[in-house]
């Protein structure tokens, strides 16, 4: 009876762990965490972004314990999330307080602050640098010596810390409208579960965990045929934000008591999406819609695939499925959809009997006969 | 930075969250009370809804057995007991009688529990409409309605179609007279279980995010139709091979050299109960007889 056998299950799950650790020991080197950290940036990125969870150390060791796999160290970070109690929330952040290190826009050439490409696989060709083969810990150490040389003469009168937002020149030009802001306060969905129409605040956290794989997939969906927007990226940023605390001792809510408790590195999207408003006598107008996405780390996919999604959900335009908002946040999630699948694979014969006896009494006795086929 | 849990992993915040979900699904007898589902240490979908409200019941003195399709050593339940071990220390079972809280996956146990007794269900699909019903939106809806008739339907077009209703497991239940209820899959053979159980049934959903219960003494009554009666799964002449107990859910063996089939009790803890009860098997090694 293979794996579900009466007596002996224990020894085999035990020697099947052993079996794993195997796999990961057998090459007989350790990574440390140090250079998972140091060297994984997009990994570490993703699963703080998935795992719901900003501690690059935790994600490192995830990683590690997970060999590389991500839907395993993002499972490993979340569960150990589940443990820790939530005592404090942080304080709204504006986003134009980011430290900006990348800030593209592809709808103006020219916006105030200027374009700031900083770090990018963009404008990379995606050729297999066979030098990495053999790089040494020497010409690592060298080459950023001489780099630090060549940039440390640069100097700007640009202020990286008060970036003007794109969106907000469009807003003062009468191009979109200003909508007032939503200060209700957000629902936890780790606290809260959803129920169904969702608020925005929902919304947007459903988007920011899921998987990216899973968020760019639907994101690409809307854009190519379910629903046909074509945005263009209003503005894209990466860069780190201050997070503060309130004073849990003082509640006079002034900002000098708020305690500074670090930052986050993250990338922040808005999308304009063009759409038509119908008006009275059947004549048309256009509008820009903004779409937002955000997401811890470097993740510039995800967070534009996240702004459209947004956008997506905002409409609710029930010919597409990735309008649907049950659609896309009940599906969309590392855990919840990897767990599900491999559920799969634990035993059904209980199940199975319960559906074989339904197969008998609709057949009446009727067999398939191989010999008939 | 080595960090070690909290008794029964939870946070205690987190676990008082839960028991409240818990409370709430006990004073609604079969209606879906929805909670912030934690991600636990195992995967979705292997039975975290049943993890999360064992560890937020779960105190020192509780004796705990799991099972996973009516087996006690299946892998599930022992990655399961593994891990409430780790983090309670609690003392662990395969008896049925012996246990106050028994998490299982798809079966009931053949003995009957009694009101010490806590019988946690892990669920895979809450909603018994869903299959009628994809948006949960309009199945919360239709909930607070009264209006079950997409599941009527759906056993009326299996009538029509098959001649017989061909529900496997999770045959829809009415609890006390007013929720639809999905009886998480347990086989049909399982639904008389249900109705005015003296122990308390609490059913968890983990990635659906919801909890329900039947409180003891419930009324619990399976869906069906005057002239087509509810049935269970027909075990008829046939007898546990190694036990001989009868009128017991069985698995079906395939001899791997003659191709024939025999049964066995589905239940392994009765199976081993029943033979160490009879005279002439004390002490025998169930494997031997395999």
């Amino acid at each position: 009876m293979g794996y579900v056998a009466i007596k002996g299950g224990n020894i085999a799950i035990n020697e099947s762990i052993n079996r794993l650790k195997f796999e990961r020991l057998k090459g007989e080197e350790i990574i440390e965490i140090n250079r998972i950290k140091a060297g994984m940036r997009g990994m570490i990125d993703q699963v703080m972004s998935e795992g719901s969870l900003y501690s690059e150390d935790l994600a490192a060791i995830a990683i590690k314990q997970a060999e590389g796999s991500l839907e395993e160290a993002v499972f490993l970070i979340r569960a150990y999330r589940s443990t820790l109690p939530r005592k404090h929330y942080t304080r709204i952040i504006d986003s134009c307080e980011m430290f900006t290190e990348r800030r593209i826009s592809a709808s103006f050439k020219d916006i105030p602050g200027g374009q700031i490409l900083g770090a990018s696989y963009d404008y990379t060709h995606r050729l297999i640098d066979f030098d990495l083969l053999d790089e040494t810990k020497e010409d690592c150490l060298e080459w950023l010596e001489s780099f630090k040389s060549k940039n440390s003469i640069q100097w700007s009168d640009t202020n990286l810390r008060q970036l003007p937002k794109v969106s907000d020149y469009l807003r003062k030009e009468g191009l979109i409208k200003s909508c007032g802001n939503n200060d209700k306060e957000p629902i936890d969905i780790t606290k809260k579960n959803m129920e169904f129409p969702t608020e925005r605040s929902e919304r947007l956290q459903i988007l920011t965990r899921g998987q990216t794989g899973a968020v760019t997939s639907l994101g690409y969906a809307a854009l190519r045929a379910y629903g046909a927007l074509h945005p263009t990226v209003g503005e894209l940023r990466i860069g780190s934000l201050p997070l503060y605390m309130q004073n849990p001792l003082n509640t006079a809510d002034k900002d000098e008591d708020n305690y500074y408790i670090g930052d986050i590195r993250i990338t922040e999207v808005e999308t304009f999406i063009p759409k038509t408003i119908d008006k009275k006598q059947g004549k048309k107008e256009i509008d820009f819609e903004i779409g937002y996405g955000i997401c811890y780390g470097q993740n510039e996919t995800k967070a534009i695939a996240m702004s459209i999604l947004d956008q997506c959900l905002e409409t609710g335009d029930i010919n597409y499925p990735t309008h649907d908002e049950e659609f896309v946040l009940l599906h969309i999630d590392s855990v919840e959809s990897t767990g599900f699948i491999s559920h799969l694979k634990l035993p059904h014969y209980v199940t199975f009997q319960s559906k074989l006896d339904s197969f008998r009494k609709t057949h009446k006795g009727e067999r398939y006969d191989e010999d008939k086929l | 930075m080595k960090i070690s849990y909290n008794f029964a992993f939870f946070d205690e915040g987190s676990k008082r969250e839960i028991r409240r979900a818990a409370l709430k699904a006990v004073a609604i007898p079969g209606y879906q009370v929805p909670f912030a589902s934690r991600e636990m240490p195992i995967a979705r979908g292997w039975g975290t809804g049943g993890l999360q409200l064992t560890l937020s019941l779960i105190g020192k003195d509780d004796v705990i057995k799991v099972i996973d399709q009516g087996s006690d050593e299946s892998v599930n339940a022992v990655n399961i007991k593994k891990l409430i071990k780790k983090t309670t220390g609690v003392e662990q079972t395969e008896k049925t009688s012996k246990a106050s809280i028994i998490q299982s996956r798809h079966r009931i146990p053949e003995v009957p529990l009694n009101e010490e007794q806590i019988l946690v269900l892990q669920v895979p699909i809450p909603e018994p409409l869903r299959l009628v019903e994809p948006s949960e939106y309009k199945t919360k809806r239709l909930h607070a309605e009264n209006d079950y008739s997409g599941a009527w339907l759906m056993l009326f077009e299996q009538i029509m179609k098959y001649g017989s209703m061909s529900t496997g497991a999770d045959h829809p239940v009415l609890v006390y007279g007013r929720y639809v209820m999905a009886p998480s899959p347990i086989p049909r053979f399982d639904n008389p279980k249900l109705t005015c159980s003296k122990a308390l049934i609490l059913l968890g959903a983990g990635r659906e995010k919801k909890i329900y219960a039947v409180p003891p003494y419930t009324e619990v009554v399976s869906l069906a139709f005057d002239d087509y009666p509810f049935r269970v799964e027909s075990f008829e002449n046939k007898k546990c091979r190694i036990c001989g107990a009868t009128e017991v859910f069985m698995d079906e063996i395939i001899d791997e050299k003659t191709g024939m089939a025999s049964y066995q009790c589905n239940d392994t803890s009765y199976c081993l109960k029943k033979l160490n009860n009879s005279a002439d098997n004390q002490g025998g090694d169930i494997s031997e007889r395999i």
